[in-house]
């Protein structure tokens, strides 16, 4: 069977995407949907801002503003930062390690649509009958006490799509430990690889806890168990814990993989080896060891006695020693490079500054006495924002302008990325450095409003001024994203003229098989040195041209997750008096999964081989077929 | 086709050489065997003596970490050669897994 390039028409085209298994496709799908869900997130945000803007506000009733914030903070943490990090992972990590796939592309598909529908099933909320109202932390007493059905739609969506993370988490270990080309020793992986591992490790270890936590709420307001009801020997404090014991490494799961971008963009645009890439990659590990340790200081008013409290405030503050190694080596690797500063490189230098506010003010909470005065503050939601959007955030634009070539095979516009890039930072701080006076100032985080006689109006409409900036940041990056496509000039293997790693040295975008022959790693930033030392084709090969095996595409991940979908529903009303159908609706949902599953078990699927022959006659057109069939 | 596994002809010394190597492991096997039951046997002996509960959980405790151990390198073969990762990962797992628990048994429950 023949795989290669032919016309295609459009309903063609959106089959292969749905079907499709190759990490790179993947990959568009996490980033599209990813994107939009940062829109709606972005929508959220704004409405919030408006509310607040001045004093006694009624654009947003009190219990709207509940869901809002509620599905703000979930949305972005859950539907938006993640997969957009993965969209990055996917695209990009196969790539450095030289792997044709990721280890298991099925999955790899399954993860992504276990996410959407996860994701859909969340957002649905909005229309039928509200949406969940306890905040992104969902605490028990609260969510139990809500009314409706909103607090079922978060555990249960978030239960769908932490399935998808956790299988996409697993894939990439599996990649990362057996798929690595000959010659691509650990201490040679970029360091993006490196970031995708810990963060992955992190995924393993930490949703499993969060599965539990949302189980255990399902089960409470579903199916009248009794896990967190004191009235009936259930303990509410256990959410905190089974919450926090995943949502504090689920921080530098975000994180990392941002580090990691933020670590190739140094290193290219300084034209320089990192600095300290052993030192680096130590932190990475250290960093996500030390995110199991410290989950308490999210709870120090809880009242889990002093011991307990001094225990995680200590641990919280090693931390900072693990960051500090990675700022200082990423100033050092700037330091006497021959710098350009394209967009990438304008972001990664304005991360550091911010992350670093972020990072210290985090430091001052972890001092548990002072943390009794900033709890539940403006000054946290600051603290927080400052590490997530001057962290993670500034990463994934500035990854979206660095890998926009090397996914789509077209450059963004450098003038229009500096203008995003301004108003977003500008924005950023507007919005959230004067948050932090208006906590110390004493406005308690959560709040719908506020009276004029508080003195906090000033600051208020500041920050709601910051937080157009970004949209129009946004906006300009979304315009920027159109022209782009529209002029579709395309560019070759290596367009910053500067790549590094192996991803660089292979067509953009890739052909769908990345590389005809699996190169040798001869060395930290394989394509370096063999630009260096000359090499015109970019790579040595480890192996002579071959017939390449590849994964057959396949639907049924897709009606799988579907299957998980129709469940949720049942679920969902399954207590409902008025909905007697909601049991037959729960089992369908379940027999579609786990019909799904069995066809996928009985039946053999062998994939295909595309020949030596074709391999040639790609390579003649320009090697970066996408391999429509 | 990878399915097609080359047959090897072993010279004389290799197999001498595997020959020890499995009766080293057969050896070694038989020994840990020997050691879990007499390990079980102290467990069942110190309740049967009737001890102290607060004596008797913390030992069966370590002793049961230490059948885990001996199970796993000596009967799952965790010592061989390609598998530092996954003990690597297990251990990880193992750790956050005690802090956890650990945490949880003395800040809730004490």
């Amino acid at each position: 069977m023949s795989s290669l390039a032919q016309k295609k028409g459009f309903g063609a085209f959106i089959w292969d995407y749905l079907t499709t298994v190759d990490h790179k496709k993947i990959a568009i799908l996490y980033l599209i949907s990813g994107g939009f869900f940062f829109l709606v997130g972005g929508l959220e945000a704004m409405m919030i801002r408006i509310q607040l803007m001045k004093a006694g506000n009624d654009f947003l009733s009190a219990g709207l503003y509940n869901e809002i914030i509620t599905m703000h903070g979930t949305t972005m943490i859950f539907l938006a930062a993640m997969p957009l990090l993965l969209a990055f992972m996917n695209a990009v990590m196969p790539l450095q390690i030289g792997a044709r796939d990721v280890a298991f592309p099925f999955l790899n598909s399954l993860g992504f649509w276990l996410f959407f529908f996860g994701g859909i099933f969340l957002n649905l909320s909005w229309f039928m009958g509200g949406a969940p109202d306890a905040g992104w932390t969902n605490y028990a007493s609260l969510a139990l006490a809500s009314e409706g059905h909103g607090i079922d739609f978060y555990s249960l969506g978030l239960t769908i799509s932490g399935f998808g993370t956790l299988i996409a988490g697993i894939n990439f270990l599996v990649t990362i430990i057996n798929m690595r080309a000959p010659g691509m020793t650990y201490m040679r992986m970029p360091l993006f690889t490196w970031t995708t591992f810990v963060a992955s490790a992190l995924i393993l270890l930490a949703f499993p806890p969060l599965t539990i936590g949302l189980f255990f709420m399902v089960f409470d307001r579903l199916f009248d168990a009794n896990f967190f009801v004191v009235e009936m020997g259930g303990n509410t404090i256990i959410w905190e814990h089974l919450f926090w014991i995943f949502g504090h490494p689920e921080v530098y799961i975000l994180i990392l993989p941002a580090f990691g971008i933020f670590s190739e963009i140094f290193a290219i645009f300084s034209r320089k080896r990192l600095f300290g890439y052993t030192a680096l990659v130590f932190a990475t590990i250290l960093i996500g060891f030390y995110g199991f340790m410290v989950w308490a200081h999210h709870m120090f008013t809880v009242g889990l006695g002093p011991t307990a409290n001094a225990v995680f405030a200590l641990a919280t503050m090693i931390i900072a020693v693990p960051t500090g190694i990675k700022i200082f080596n990423w100033l050092l690797t700037i330091w006497g490079g021959s710098i350009s500063f394209t967009v990438p490189m304008i972001y990664a230098v304005a991360f550091i500054p911010s992350f670093v506010a972020g990072g210290v003010t985090g430091v001052m909470q972890a001092m548990a006495p002072l943390d009794y005065q900033l709890h539940d503050s403006y000054f946290i939601v600051a603290h927080f924002h400052y590490v997530i959007v001057g962290g993670v955030v500034l990463g994934i634009l500035a990854g979206t302008h660095l890998y926009w070539p090397k996914m789509f095979g077209t450059m963004l516009s450098e003038k229009l990325g500096m203008i995003t890039f301004w108003f977003f930072f500008i924005g950023f701080h507007l919005t959230f450095f004067i948050q932090h006076f208006l906590g110390l100032m004493g406005m308690p985080r959560r709040v719908y409003t506020f009276g004029a006689d508080q003195g906090w109006d000033l600051f208020n409409m500041i920050s709601s001024v910051g937080a157009l900036f970004m949209a129009i940041g946004v906006l300009v990056l979304l315009v920027n994203v159109v022209l782009t496509q529209v002029k579709n000039v395309r560019v070759g293997n290596d367009p910053w003229g500067d790549g590094r790693t192996l991803e660089w040295a292979i067509p953009s975008p890739p052909p769908f098989y990345n590389f005809a022959q699996t190169p040798l790693v001869r060395g930290l930033d394989t394509y370096w040195i063999e630009k260096m030392e000359g090499n015109k084709e970019g790579m040595v090969y480890a192996e002579p041209l071959g017939d390449v095996h590849m994964p057959n595409g396949s639907i049924i991940p897709l009606i799988m997750s579907f299957g998980m979908f129709v469940a949720a529903f049942g679920a969902l009303y399954f207590l409902d008096d008025t909905k007697p159908w909601a049991l037959a609706v729960l089992i369908i949902g379940l027999g579609i999964t786990f019909g799904s599953m069995l066809v996928r078990s009985l039946k053999d699927d062998l994939g295909f081989h595309i020949t030596k022959e074709e391999l040639i006659e790609d390579a003649k057109r320009g090697g970066n077929t996408d391999g429509l069939k | 086709m990878a399915h097609d596994t080359p047959e090897k002809i072993r010279s004389h010394a290799e197999h001498e050489y595997l020959k020890k190597k499995r009766s080293t492991e057969m050896r070694h096997q038989l020994t840990s065997f020997a050691i879990m039951i007499f390990l079980t046997l102290i467990a069942f002996t110190m309740v049967a003596a009737g001890f102290s509960a607060y004596l008797i959980v913390p030992i069966i405790l370590l002793l049961a970490a230490v059948q885990v151990v001996l199970q796993l390198y000596h009967f799952m073969h965790l010592s061989n050669k390609g598998h530092g990762t996954v003990a690597f990962f297990m251990f990880s797992g193992m750790f956050v897994a005690f802090i956890t628990v650990l945490a949880l048994v003395t800040i809730v429950w004490w």
